[in-house]
């Protein structure tokens, strides 16, 4: 310490130097344990770092902003759940439909944010460099964040509405939700650079704003003002960590050469498997908003096909190429919303939320959203089942689907090309045949079939007797799989799935609010006085 | 809102979510008990870890302590993310308004050039230590098991971060923000006698695997004996030769460690509790701990409080002693 | 320092007050941007690069303005970032 250096004022520092002193120096060599004692899990993929601190932290954030900027965010969120809770704003919403998507949201994405929490928390641990262990950890923070609340925001619908009320039950236990569960589960379970690769490049920075920007922008459409807040509230810590997904890709593929090709492969595994889950989101946003603000083929246009085209010319620089399976995604983005909910409309015996058939409104939306595909494949398939259930005899599975070994949803996509034509694929190994979805997945499958035969294939699981509950005996003349399978998925036929039309959401929702609990459709109860929108209702009602 | 009039008399079908009802019955549920209890996955499992084949992703079998409910080692704060984020950037407010005060008064920066370096020689390297804790914390967060406690220990991950800065900061205040007491801190901490006993420890607890024993070592013992050893006890004797700036700016350090002490005390007394078994696997893991901790801070105790350390340490150890015991432990 | 791409990047923030004078600080400072309104939301694209100046904001806004007070309000952004004092940036390094 030099005196003399007091005689100075004190150097003002930049945010950047403020961010390196705080930060960087902190780690140090150990030298009584061996380091790879210590950070034991970033040897075994095969990726070369050479030097930690070429890592660049976009944003500069120390602990303290951290806690001011989330801590504000955090205000602004909770007065407007607070409020919405107070005014019982789950009735503002748009009809009872919409109230479905909710359930989709709250059984499969709510424990993923919480698996993606767990997930960066390793990388939290287990990264040797400081800069991208404290991006991992303020990650792992907010994942949590992400979790908390949509929980209690969504916990006010649940207290009203059917198919909410077991969500961290049903996401290990439901058929369909081991398409999300497997998803992260994949991720997690993976090494710490393809973990990275998988959520902070591949899920978050190339897909997720597909997803959540038009469909939270939905929400607000649809009058949902609790969703849209802790939406946009969790997208401005996404904005964050796309950056982080981006700084990811650059620092391995700048570290050494060699790199490239394990970073290509999970660049094209992870948009595959990340495509086929947020396709979900197909379905929520074509058919679940009552008013829709964009189609998901419209979406995958700004989003993936010009934002992703600029991302992957940005990155051509390293070698890297477009995901391998993308020209797919551009292929089937007329079908896959109308394949999906086709599917869960003949299993809705089997799920959580209830169904119904497009009306004649939205077909017509969809027609002209969709020129080349929904008059031609799609329609006579919904009037054909339209009749049926007028008739009096609607369609419905009794069987569940073959699920792909990979992505677990049913085999129900078609080849590219050929809409007509289901698309499957299949892999031997050890003696076994493995059935998959698509090319994708079958890649996927191909990589690493040893990961990929320990799956809990749901279906397979049920028809093996495998899913029921404790003293339930499977060997009993009368037992019935399927029966017991729902019992132990929590779900309760008759309430959670089925037809929307006489459901206990629909006829609750016209009890409570006398407004058409399906806008499309006009009263299904006499319940039902006025069909103008809440704020006139209540003007009216007021006054 | 005009809904409201209109909903007035509706009954929700209920009260709270299926588990949190079959826990608490069924009435409305804190956030705190929504954001925490049965969030983490249990059943059904996809893959093998690759980084650890013989469990499965989330797996209670990471710790020799054995739990009938992972649920029971509830935070007593009720830290949830909102409450927690919030309570923090309160918190910080009051630091930030401090720092401003000694920074613009230049209060450290005209200490003694030998306080200054005291200081820098017994304070400042700590910042390593916080960042030490903040890799046991995140080891206990990512392979502990049930939200309710690698939820608090997450929280806790995040705060030895803020901890390792702020002390940083400190450094800066001493410096004139050239960072040249961060370097001579770091360079202490790696290769000066006083430190290494203490590293060693830090180290040690970088190879140990077992999550609850991470987190009694590092929360229960470690942190019982470092923070009222050098935020009270040199923190002091630095106060008296030479007033109480440097306090205005540990105050914060020993206010988080006191809230952070309900927590760890909860979750202590209450898995001891559970079973003989646990206890003895505490109780040894406690003793084990404070009897390398204890010597590893002798040398950095004496040059800092000379013929007082062999005291300090003793008060340090006997309060560690008196709240194991009150927790269940036998030391 | 000026890029010779032309993909685009975009940021999209919360269409509320609080983003009301970044808003019109991006259109004052970057003439190519284009503002799409959305419902909650307003996105804004550019190609190459887009910049958010501090001392334009504070002109609108009227008061001192952190840069990192934006993470409040932003909902996704499409680029490379580089953040300082003054200049919040994000931009396309190849064509």
């Amino acid at each position: 310490m030099a005196a003399e250096g007091n005689a100075k004022p004190a150097k003002k520092l930049s945010l950047k130097e403020n961010y390196a002193l705080l930060t960087r120096g902190l780690g140090w060599e150990p030298s009584y344990e061996k380091k790879e004692d210590i950070f034991r899990y970033i040897h075994f993929e095969g990726v070369k770092i050479h030097d930690w601190d070429k890592w660049e932290d976009p944003f500069r954030l120390t602990m303290d902003a951290y806690w001011k900027y989330q801590g504000e965010k955090e205000r602004k969120l909770y007065a407007i759940v607070d409020a919405f809770q107070q005014h019982n704003g789950q009735f503002n919403v748009t009809d009872a439909r919409y109230v479905q998507a909710l359930k989709v949201f709250i059984n499969g994405i709510t424990e993923l944010e919480y698996d993606s929490h767990r997930g960066f928390n390793i990388l939290a641990r287990e990264f040797p460099g400081v800069g991208p262990r404290i991006a991992a950890q303020m990650q792992s923070l907010d994942e949590l964040r992400h979790a908390t609340t949509q929980i209690h925001t969504i916990s006010q619908y649940a207290k009203y509405f059917t198919g909410m009320n077991e969500f961290p039950y049903q996401f290990d236990r439901v058929w369909y939700l081991s398409i999300p569960k497997s998803f992260f589960e994949d991720a997690v379970t993976s090494g710490p650079f393809e973990f990275i690769v998988a959520i902070s490049f591949a899920f978050e920075y190339v897909l997720t704003n597909l997803a959540f920007m038009p469909w939270m922008s939905g929400a607000a459409f649809n009058g949902d003002m609790a969703t849209v807040s802790f939406g946009f509230s969790a997208q401005s810590d996404e904005a964050r960590h796309m950056t982080l997904g981006i700084e990811v890709i650059k620092f391995l593929l700048e570290q050494d050469p060699g790199n490239v090709p394990l970073v290509q492969k999970w660049i094209d595994k992870w948009f595959w498997r990340g495509y086929r889950l947020l396709s979900l989101l197909a379905t929520m946003m074509d058919y679940m908003l009552p008013k829709r603000v964009m189609a998901w083929n419209e979406a995958w246009e700004i989003y993936y096909e010009q934002n992703g085209g600029a991302l992957f010319a940005d990155l051509a620089r390293y070698g890297i190429k477009p995901p391998k399976r993308a020209p797919e995604t551009i292929a089937e983005k007329g079908h896959v919303a109308h394949q999906m909910w086709s599917v869960f409309y003949a299993n809705r015996d089997a799920v959580g939320f209830q169904m119904w058939l497009p009306s004649d409104e939205e077909m017509a939306w969809m027609s002209e959203k969709y020129p080349d595909t929904f008059d031609q494949y799609y329609r006579p398939r919904y009037e054909y089942w339209k009749a049926q259930e007028a008739a009096g005899t609607p369609f419905r599975n009794t069987t569940l689907p073959q699920l792909c070994q990979v992505c677990q949803w049913p085999c129900l996509f078609t080849e590219s090309g050929d809409p007509t034509t289901l698309s499957l694929r299949e892999s031997e190994y050890r003696g076994q045949t493995f059935h998959m979805c698509s090319d994708g997945c079958k890649d996927i499958f191909d990589d690493t079939p040893e990961k990929y035969v320990h799956a809990w294939l749901p279906v397979h699981q049920i028809y093996q007797g495998n899913c029921f509950l404790p003293g339930v005996d499977p060997t009993a003349p009368d037992f019935n799989p399927m029966v017991e399978a729902l019992r132990y998925m929590g779900i309760k036929p008759g309430v959670d799935g089925g037809d929307f039309k006489g459901s206990a959401d629909a006829t609750n929702w016209e009890k409570w609010t006398s407004r058409p609990a399906n806008i499309h459709e006009g009263a299904y109860t006499d319940a039902v006085r006025d069909t103008a929108s809440p704020a006139d209702v209540g003007a009216r009602k007021a006054g | 809102m005009s809904v409201e009039i209109r909903t007035k008399g509706v009954k929700p079908l209920s009260n709270s979510f299926g588990h949190l009802q079959r826990r608490f019955g069924d009435k409305p549920a804190t956030r705190y008990q929504e954001a925490t209890y049965d969030i983490q996955s249990t059943a059904n499992f996809h893959y093998k870890p690759l980084w650890d084949p013989a469990r499965e992703m989330f797996d209670a079998r990471r710790t020799a302590v054995m739990m009938k409910d992972w649920y029971q080692l509830k935070d007593p704060r009720q830290f949830y993310y909102g409450n927690y984020t919030t309570t923090r950037a309160r918190q910080q407010d009051a630091i930030d308004r401090t720092l401003d005060f000694v920074e613009k008064r230049d209060l450290l920066r005209s200490l003694s050039q030998d306080i200054r370096e005291r200081i820098v020689h017994t304070i400042v390297p700590l910042r390593h230590y916080e960042w030490g804790a903040n890799t046991n914390s995140a080891h206990v967060s990512a392979y502990g098991y049930g939200t309710a406690i690698t939820s608090p220990a997450m929280m806790n991950t995040a705060d030895r971060l803020g901890m390792a800065q702020h002390i940083s900061r400190i450094g800066l205040l001493v410096d004139g923000n050239s960072g040249d007491s961060l370097l001579a801190a770091q360079a202490l901490w790696t290769g000066h006698a006083d430190w290494q006993p203490l590293r060693r420890e830090v180290e040690r607890m970088f190879v140990t695997r077992d999550w609850f024993e991470v987190f009694v070592a590092q929360l229960l013992v470690a942190d019982a004996l470092v923070y009222p050893l050098f935020f009270q006890q040199i923190d002091a004797a630095i106060a008296g030769a030479s007033g109480s700036a440097l306090s205005s700016l540990s105050d914060a350090l020993m206010r988080w460690y006191e809230e952070t002490a309900k927590w760890i005390d909860a979750v202590i007394k209450t898995a001891a509790a559970e079973s003989p078994e646990n206890k003895a696997l505490l109780s040894g893991w406690t003793v084990t701990w404070r009897n390398r901790l204890l010597p590893a801070l002798v040398p950095i105790a004496q040059r800092a409080l000379g013929n007082k350390a062999e005291d300090a340490l003793a008060a340090a150890a006997a309060a560690l002693d008196a709240r194991a015991a009150k927790l269940g432990l036998t030391v | 320092m000026a890029t010779t791409s032309t993909q685009p990047v975009f940021i999209a923030l919360q269409a509320n007050n609080d983003t009301l004078p970044i808003i019109e600080a991006i259109r004052q400072d970057n003439p190519q941007a284009v503002v799409h309104d959305y419902p909650a939301m307003v996105k804004i694209d550019c190609p190459g690069r887009l910049v958010i100046r501090r001392e334009t904001v504070e002109e609108h806004l009227g008061r001192a303005f952190d840069l990192r007070e934006i993470q409040v309000n932003m909902i996704s952004i499409a680029g490379n970032v580089d953040e300082s004092e003054d200049e919040f940036t994000l931009e396309w390094k190849s064509a």
